[in-house]
């Protein structure tokens, strides 16, 4: 049986790799004493495989995993029990069985990812602090001509290439509010996955350069709500969160 | 969220952030007013390194058990993290609190390789607790050392409140129970160390006074008031079946470079390899029983979800019911996912059994130590392996498959001549000889030789304790000498040979065999920016060499120095129950080439019975000398008797079994002892 999990990665969890998360959760299975599925061989390891990895600082409310079971008892009490060996600021909130085909396989099915941008100025200098509440003022009515532009031009450095790209076309949707402090809140639906991974703070950092915002050094925090699939035609993309595709296990 | 001692930018901005944050699977967390006292515990090298230490797992489960006890863990910074630390002024902290180091009431070092004595004064430093013992004040922690390199603590005297000389389960409760009172009553920093000097096992350097004589050895090494005592007692565990042993160990995030639950299964070593260390500190061997291995393997499975278990001791292969062990492991790991590592074992039937059951064949590879090239050689380092069992060994593997070897090997050992290293490379020839004695279609490929040498450091409390050390020239000379001579080998292209970093290994001869006076360099290279010595890609040679000239510390002193056996060692005050006048025989048994028989075998009468414990009241099953004959001596077996018999005669009371063993070839020394 393969099922999807979902967990939450928040706090001071956050400055755990990718792939520390995995051997955590590998761990978590063996305490939790969960009838996983092997593979064969001299060194067995376990079948699971991540939608997406979360990088280092970044906060999570929706990260999944696919996982192999030679048997498993409901999905609550699969939760319970692995919820009980787990560390503060990390839990499985979801689990939920899925088709074991290659294009159920939720690493190809990522989409998107929806993200809450906020700003921590706990740790920012005085001055830095003051720049960006003064540059915030009005900051949520420009985002519509922001989001009008018909390219957002910025340089981006990946693993292959280096250079400007136009970032428009993965922005799907883009808003900000104010907080009690007045300091200001994103959130946005950026295209993830294989074919066009983009990182939610580039687009905050775009913005803040289109509407003259002062970003002090190191203030982002990046929170990821969730990841979404699309369950629709290319051509008319139909997002939903890939923790509702699949059944639940009774 | 839990607080944390660094700010998000930081951590952010620095390699593996998860080094120091803690909240790991099975950490302490304890609420600080609760507990009277806080000992922070310090492993001083990277967080990776440290977490694979079993000793502080111990330790720290055994501290914490106790409810007045709160023990946290703390790791040198790595270098990215230190120099922000440095910059920011930003106190040193433990893991599982957060809170700086300086609050605490005990910060314990363990001890475990020379190369980290800088590492040392670094968490001292980024601690903000003084260097110097004699500068620390009543708001400073006290500072202790263990573990392997406490044996000979005084090149870090000075840095050090106090040291625990042995294995750390003993008398921890003892000195936690003294320092209550001494908190209770108000005591001075100087009371407590004059009271916690007469607990067993505890050295504070502070309270002994060192003269010298003119040409530098030590004239006198004696305590300053009558009432500290002037030989300080190894503590050993003598109920090592039940010993404390964390069934629950802390699991890091990291991928520490001991990634695995591990189980000891025990501890010492019957074999008197005379140039090591450990064999003689952990004397004498005790083991722990199957059915408690079997139990804590699957409790300790279950606490921490590891996915592959090892063993640890000096030497499996003679952990008596090994069988029974191994073949318990491969029956319940497979089904759980768990892979099971096998040690180092003697490479016969029984462990190419196993070894084929656990790896695939054709990438595993086997491990020979034989550690010199020559019989000779191995005679006068009492390594109980011949030719013929490497040989032997690796003929039978070839024949199952395996067509890859490692041999380590040492250089610079006491009395090497040209053919004893030499014999590295025609020994290695032989090696390889063997494998194309079978047949081309039964043989997997080519056969690859990897032989490594390290270069030999003669440590304290071993019969080499007295054997002066090579130089680097002589090292890299011997080194090169080697490599010519496996070019010159039929088989040169299935041999690889490498060979370690000869600056490095006399540097440790320096530390390890070094006194009072040392300490010195030690810090002067430290503010040189010395750190991380035992990381090539930290270490720098001229620090330490400026060190030294500036210091006035001359380090062939230490090493390449003939040493009398007369002379009073730095190191001479304590007592490992292996008594100096054994260590004294065994260094001119070995220079005459002869061998002695291992634990097992036969008693030779070397001090640590008194104990009272482990195999020293086994059964001996006697030994027959011959297989380590050189050319055509027949002697040997007589002789190393007589040399025994001879010791005895002197009238060292604990030779008695050794003697009665050499007249009966199967003897219980329990008879001859008490």
């Amino acid at each position: 049986m393969r099922v999807r999990i979902r967990f939450t990665k928040t706090g001071n969890m956050k400055y755990i790799g990718h792939l520390d998360v995995m051997r955590y959760f590998q761990k978590v299975l063996r305490r939790a004493e969960i009838d996983v599925s092997f593979s064969g061989g001299f060194s067995p390891h376990m079948i699971m495989s991540f939608a997406a990895p979360l990088g280092v600082g970044t906060t999570s409310g929706g990260e999944y995993f696919d996982l192999d079971l030679q048997n498993a008892p409901s999905g609550q009490e699969l939760m319970d029990r692995m919820n009980a060996q787990m560390n503060e600021g990390m839990s499985v909130v979801s689990i939920r069985k899925i088709k074991e085909d290659k294009a159920s396989k939720g690493m190809s099915l990522v989409a998107a990812a929806d993200y809450t941008i906020s700003l921590d100025l706990s740790e920012t200098a005085e001055e830095a602090a003051q720049n960006c509440i003064r540059t915030a003022m009005g900051l949520p009515e420009k985002t519509e001509g922001f989001m009008a532009q018909q390219e957002i031009n910025v340089w981006r450095k990946t693993k292959r290439s280096e250079g400007e790209v136009n970032i428009r076309p993965w922005i799907y949707s883009f808003s900000c509010e104010m907080d009690e402090n007045q300091v200001p809140v994103f959130h946005m639906r950026v295209s993830q996955g294989s074919v066009s991974n983009l990182k939610p703070d580039l687009v905050v950092k775009a913005f803040a350069e289109y509407a003259g915002f002062e970003i002090p050094q190191g203030a982002l925090r990046i929170h990821r709500e969730d990841i979404l699939a699309n369950v629709g035609p290319e051509s008319k993309p139909k997002l939903i969160s890939m923790g509702r595709l699949g059944e639940e296990i009774e | 969220m839990a607080k944390l001692a660094l700010t998000n930018e930081i951590l952010m901005q620095i390699e593996k952030p998860e080094r120091y944050i803690g909240n790991e699977v099975n950490s302490v967390v304890k609420n600080k007013e609760d507990v009277d006292i806080r000992f922070a515990f310090c492993f001083p090298d990277v967080y990776e390194i440290g977490m694979s230490h079993l000793g502080i797992q111990i330790l720290y489960d055994m501290f914490n058990k106790r409810e007045d006890v709160w023990c946290e863990r703390v790791y040198s910074p790595w270098l990215d993290l230190d120099k922000v630390l440095r910059e920011k002024n930003i106190p040193l902290w433990c893991l599982e609190s957060q809170d700086p180091v300086r609050e605490f009431d005990f910060l314990g070092f363990t001890l475990q390789y020379e190369m980290a004595y800088t590492n040392i004064l670094q968490v001292l430093d980024l601690a903000g607790v003084p260097l110097h013992a004699q500068d620390r004040t009543e708001e400073d922690p006290l500072v202790v050392g263990g573990g392997p390199c406490a044996y000979n603590p005084e090149p870090i005297a000075e840095f050090f409140d106090f040291f625990y000389i042995g294995e750390g389960e003993v008398v921890y409760d003892q000195v936690f129970d003294l320092y209550k009172e001494h908190k209770k009553a108000g005591g001075t920093r100087a009371e407590f160390l004059r009271q916690v000097s007469h607990v067993p096992g505890i050295y504070v350097p502070s309270l002994y006074e060192v003269t010298y004589n003119e040409d530098g050895t030590i004239a006198s090494f004696l305590p300053k008031y009558e009432d500290v005592p002037a030989v300080v007692e190894k503590q050993l565990v003598l109920d090592f079946e039940n010993a404390p042993y964390p069934d629950k160990p802390v699991v890091p995030y990291a991928k520490a470079t001991q990634d695995r639950v591990v189980l000891e299964i025990q501890r010492g070593c019957i074999r008197g390899c005379r140039f090591c260390q450990a064999g003689m500190l952990y004397r004498p061997l005790r083991e722990k029983g199957v059915e408690k291995m079997k139990q804590q393997a699957q409790k300790m499975l279950k606490a921490t979800g590891y996915e592959e278990i090892s063993l640890s001791s000096l030497s499996s292969s003679d952990y008596n019911q090994l069988p029974e062990l191994l073949n318990y492991l491969m029956d319940i790991c497979p089904q759980k996912g768990v892979n099971v590592s096998l040690p180092s074992l003697r490479i016969d039937k029984f462990s190419l059994d196993v070894m084929s059951k656990v790896q695939d064949v054709k990438k595993s590879s086997l491990t020979f130590a034989p550690e010199a090239g020559s019989q000779r050689m191995r005679n006068v380092i009492n390594k109980g392996l011949t030719e013929e069992d490497i040989l032997t060994g690796a003929g039978t593997a070839f024949e199952g498959g395996w067509n890859k070897v490692k041999l380590y090997f040492m250089l610079g050992l006491p009395g090497e001549m040209e053919e004893d290293y030499k014999g590295i490379a025609w020994l290695c020839e032989k090696v390889a000889k063997r494998y194309y004695e079978i047949p081309k279609d039964q043989r997997n490929g080519k056969v690859s030789i990897t032989a490594s040498a390290s270069f030999f450091v003669p440590k304290p409390f071993t019969p080499f304790q007295w054997a002066p050390q090579n130089t680097v020239e002589q090292f890299i000379d011997k080194a090169i000498t080697v490599k010519r001579e496996v070019r010159d080998q039929l088989n040169q292209k299935s041999i690889r040979f490498t060979y370690h970093e000869a600056d490095v290994s006399v540097l440790e001869g320096v530390l390890a065999r070094g006194d009072r006076r040392v300490a010195a360099a030690i810090e002067a290279a430290y503010k040189k920016g010395a750190i991380f010595d035992a990381w090539s890609e930290s270490f720098k040679n001229e620090n330490w060499q400026e060190a030294f000239a500036e210091t006035g510390v001359d380090p062939s002193f230490y090493t390449s120095r003939v040493r009398s056996t007369e002379e009073i060692l730095p190191w001479d005050f304590i007592s490992i129950g292996v008594t100096k006048e054994f260590l004294k025989r065994e260094w001119e048994t070995a220079q005459k080439g002869m061998v002695t028989p291992n634990c097992r075998q036969r008693c030779s009468g070397c001090g640590a019975k008194k104990y009272g414990g482990g195999v020293c009241f086994e059964e001996k099953t006697g030994v027959d000398l011959s297989r380590y004959q050189v050319d055509q001596k027949d002697s040997l077996t007589e002789e190393s008797c007589a040399d025994v018999a001879d010791a005895c005669a002197a009238g060292k009371s604990s030779c008695a079994g050794a003697a009665d063993a050499c007249g009966a070839e199967k003897s219980n020394c329990e008879g001859g002892n008490q």
